[in-house]
């Protein structure tokens, strides 16, 4: 057990696992000499050579096009998306090609393809580079979407996305890259798709994925200074969610506040919303309600502080589940 | 701009063969091949030209909701596939029937696509690396390029046998070129030396736009930018399509990094049969085009060569007995069962896909035990 922050337990992650597979490459732009611009490709190429981590052209669709190739001749690539909102040139390869082409070939090839992407906001910087795009990717069948909110579930999460067969969108929350946390590299404690209680508690159940765990972590503690329990869950896998470890805890509490940086139009937090109405309505003593960004672009980075949830948002949010 | 004093040829349209200074190197390329190989030639462009007809018919009649014609393109695809080597890796985008034939492909598969039985169709793993159709603009010609840098990590490619090294052809139309994804392909491609060759074939029409709506330049000229060496070809000349294509993939197996061609051909049909080209052509180009019809020059040739009017009427008769065979085993084709809905998703258990599965199963089989 040591404490090292989240863009070192993937970088340990990706390094164990180039050192398992001499099949898995590292992808995207400026990740080899300068190990990439959040550091979590450092020394890799050094360690790895160049032709395993590869300084690509600057084309996000070219990346995860030619990977895709790269998985057709037996590769397992790892794809550098620079910045959330830079993913959207890729969006094709991604969407109509990747997540579709394993029904295409019915299943005689497997595409091991995983895409990082660093998301979420709380780092001030300019448009394109704070944003969410989960929903995009849940949303799309023949896609796996996984985030991990801590160091442990990173390090973990990276191997477990390159080990599997199917092509992995994994969401780095970039505002947790340099928080340290201990990380088990024995044992990983839960699969790529199980969701886990981070606290128990009985009144409300409250729901995030990446950034949002720790500031539901953080709303959970005031509460229980004010005498209400929350248990909190942490998603982790957002394509399949989880919904077994969900249903589990808010049969136990009857409520259920689900919070998120993304908008909420069409987001996670509303299919967690429309499935809990679905499978839990009898226990339910509330309306799952939704903490989330506005349905606006995100904004300049000086009105973020206001523009994501924050503990009193989400405290708000669970005075008015327990109202009902 | 049909043809350009840039076109190499070897097979005038008259179907002489005329070598010139430019051309030796091309022709010396072809020195290996014997009659029986040109017999063979003229054999695969006739019988799928006349799959071709039949396909088409087949969509009049109701048996598929489109078809994709490929008339008039024959001798750019047969030569360039037959210029392939067993090892090599063939990225088609949707027309090239002739080249999937050569390639050990059964053209029925084909229909499964467009009658809507799969996405795919066959396991380019049994069709001798003949990959998938891609229905997405260019979005193919990265997936080719992607494959040809694992060759090259492989170390599969540049050791000097021309019977071992692989490599990579792409084929792709004028309409591609303007495509975000065939550029990024040529930038990746030059950028790791990828043994690889971009086969253009030039049809002239990407639907109802006009190559000179695509281009101001002729497209060949465009792999300079992106430091590739090109030619311009005939497309219509099997012979020239052989030759370049057996030149450029040597090349490119041999450690001298990506080629490309531009092959100028016609696409004689509709874009495919949901199209109207009366609405955008006039008929003197067509008149143009069918006046250079690539079998009817290959015709020429070897007759020329002395090939006997047997030949030419038992490979007619051979191509009418295929397309028979084809609308036999057409009409046969069962739909794909319900659980193909979900069977192909994704390579390793998915929970939603499997709830999904059993919900459908249940709901179906509620209603052979009738109404409750």
């Amino acid at each position: 057990m040591t404490d090292i922050p989240m863009a070192k337990a993937i970088n340990e992650g990706l390094k164990a696992a180039m050192i398992a597979d001499s099949k898995v490459l590292v992808m995207g732009e400026d990740i080899g000499q300068l190990g990439g611009v959040f550091r979590v490709t450092e020394g890799l190429q050094q360690q790895f050579g160049p032709s395993r981590v590869i300084d690509t052209p600057l084309a996000e669709s070219g990346i995860v096009g030619s990977a895709i190739g790269l998985a057709m001749r037996g590769y397992r690539p790892v794809c550098e998306i620079q910045f959330d909102g830079f993913v959207y040139p890729a969006f094709d390869q991604i969407v109509s090609q990747l997540a579709k082409i394993t029904m295409r070939h019915e299943s005689t090839q497997a595409f091991p393809v995983v895409i990082r992407i660093p998301y979420g906001g709380h780092i001030g910087a300019v448009e394109h580079h704070q944003e969410s795009p989960e929903a995009y990717f849940a949303h799309t069948a023949g896609l796996r979407v996984i985030s991990p909110s801590n160091p442990h579930d990173a390090y973990w999460l990276i191997q477990e996305a390159i080990t599997s067969e199917d092509p992995v969108i994994y969401l780095e929350p970039k505002s947790r890259y340099w928080h340290k946390g201990p990380i088990d590299d024995e044992k990983p404690g839960a699969s790529l798709h199980e969701a886990r209680v981070v606290r128990e508690g009985g009144d409300v159940t409250l729901i995030g994925h990446g950034a949002m765990v720790s500031v539901a972590l953080q709303a959970a503690e005031i509460a229980h200074s004010e005498g209400v329990s929350i248990e909190v869950i942490d998603l982790r896998s957002l394509s399949p969610i989880d919904y077994g470890t969900i249903l589990d805890s808010v049969r136990k509490t009857g409520r259920a506040v689900v919070a998120q940086e993304a908008p909420g139009n069409v987001s996670v937090g509303s299919e967690i919303a429309a499935t809990l109405t679905e499978k839990s309505f009898y226990v339910m003593e509330a309306p799952v309600l939704r903490v989330s960004g506005f349905d606006t672009p995100f904004p300049p980075a000086k009105l973020e502080g206001i523009y994501l949830p924050d503990t009193d948002r989400i405290l708000d949010a669970v005075d008015r589940s327990l109202a009902y | 701009m049909p043809y350009t004093e840039h076109t190499l040829r070897l097979l005038a349209p008259d179907g002489t063969l005329v070598v010139n200074d430019r051309t030796e190197a091309y022709h010396s390329a072809i020195g290996h091949l014997t009659e029986a190989d040109f017999r063979e030639f003229y054999r695969v462009m006739s019988v799928v030209r006349r799959f071709d007809v039949e396909a088409g018919n087949l969509q009049r009649q109701g048996h598929m909701a489109l078809w994709v014609p490929s008339i008039g393109q024959e001798a750019a695809q047969v030569g360039s596939a037959f210029a392939s080597r067993p090892q090599d890796h063939i990225f088609p985008a949707y027309r090239e029937h002739s080249v999937g034939y050569i390639r050990g492909l059964d053209l029925v598969d084909i229909i499964r696509m467009l009658r809507g039985l799969t996405h795919g169709g066959w396991d380019p793993k049994k069709t001798n690396n003949f990959h998938l159709y891609t229905l997405v603009i260019g979005s193919h010609t990265l997936h080719a390029t992607g494959y040809a840098m694992g060759i090259s990590f492989d170390g599969a490619c540049s050791t000097g046998d021309l019977e071992k090294d692989e490599a990579v052809i792409v084929y792709f139309g004028d309409g591609a070129t303007s495509q975000g994804d065939t550029n990024e392909a040529l930038i990746f491609a030059q950028s790791f030396q990828t043994p690889q060759l971009f086969f253009l074939q030039n049809n002239h029409w990407a639907i109802s736009v006009p190559v000179r709506v695509q281009s101001r330049t002729p497209l060949f000229e465009r792999a300079a930018g992106f430091g590739i060496p090109s030619v311009q070809i005939d497309g219509n000349d099997v012979l020239m399509s052989y030759a370049a294509t057996r030149i450029m993939m040597d090349q490119a197996r041999s450690g001298q990094g990506p080629q490309f061609i531009e092959a100028m051909t016609y696409r004689i049909g509709a874009h495919t049969t949901s199209d109207d080209p009366t609405k955008y052509r006039d008929e003197d180009e067509l008149a143009f085009w069918q006046a250079h019809d690539p079998i009817d020059r290959f015709r020429a040739y070897l007759q020329g060569l002395g090939v006997e009017q047997a030949f030419f009427d038992s490979v007619a008769t051979e191509a009418d007995d295929y397309a028979a065979d084809v609308r036999k085993r057409t009409l046969t084709l069962e739909n794909p069962p319900t659980t193909d809905i979900f069977a192909h998703v994704f390579t390793e258990d998915h929970p939603v896909v499997t709830e999904q599965a059993a919900w459908l199963e249940n709901y179906l089989s509620s209603f052979e035990q009738g109404p409750s």
